[in-house]
């Protein structure tokens, strides 16, 4: 699947996007999953109360399953307006 | 109901009165403009990331449902993104309705979600260097009021 990064999460991370290869059933194992691969992930990833998901282009929650998900979206509270 | 999404300047006057031109049914129009704030005197930049596969429909989103929950003629919002200078206008929307209660509440109302359901995000620079603005908890309290 498809995963996106935006604002400082895309910078602490240090890409924008890439493919990932996963059988993670839910966004919380797929955080799991990456926060392991290396600090940089691990960092992004410390505090999810400061974190939000999207998955194809939708608001979700972080025990959403993955299931059929082409994109999914990590991001900080947004700030429009 | 008109979206748009854009990195050029805007003229949120001449926007206004091509939107509201030309109508005999309504009764009231009512705008907003955000516009790039310098807090502390020092503020070189804005630059607004967002979130390009997402943002337009969030944003129809959110206007189809204050065309629901209000009586309204119709709806305009535009966002910018990209690096803007202070002073320059950020957003608009603008809402048009028989009765003033209806454009009024659901202008509210489409500016409460755009701040935290928009997927935007602004990071000042300044010659101190840059810094993502963090989301205010009042702002996601705001919401609640709908």
């Amino acid at each position: 699947m498809n995963v996106v990064y935006f604002a400082w999460v895309r910078e602490r991370i240090g890409l924008p996007q890439e493919t990932v290869e996963t059988d993670a059933a839910t966004v919380k194992d797929l955080i799991s999953e990456l926060s392991a691969r290396e600090d940089r992930y691990a960092a992004a990833f410390a505090d999810t109360s400061a974190l939000r998901v999207a998955l194809d282009q939708e608001l979700a929650d972080f025990d959403a399953p993955l299931n059929g998900v082409r994109e999914v979206a990590f991001f900080p509270p947004m700030t429009g307006g | 109901m008109t979206v748009r999404v854009q990195s050029d300047p805007f003229d949120a006057g001449a926007e206004l009165n091509s939107f509201a031109q030309d109508r005999t049914d309504i009764g009231a129009v009512v705008s907003f403009t955000g516009v790039v704030r310098d807090t502390k005197g020092d503020l070189q930049e804005m630059l607004i990331e967002h979130y390009p596969g997402m943002t337009q429909s969030a944003i129809t989103k959110i206007a189809d449902e204050a065309v629901q929950r209000w009586a309204l003629a119709d709806v305009l919002v535009i966002h910018r993104y990209g690096p803007l200078k202070p002073g320059e206008p950020i957003m608009m929307v603008a809402t048009v309705s028989a009765h003033r209660a209806a454009s009024f509440e659901a202008a509210d109302f489409l500016m409460d979600y755009l701040k935290s359901r928009a997927p935007f995000w602004k990071k000042e620079v300044t010659a101190e260097g840059a810094a993502w603005v963090d989301a205010k908890d009042t702002d996601e309290d705001a919401l609640k009021r709908w």
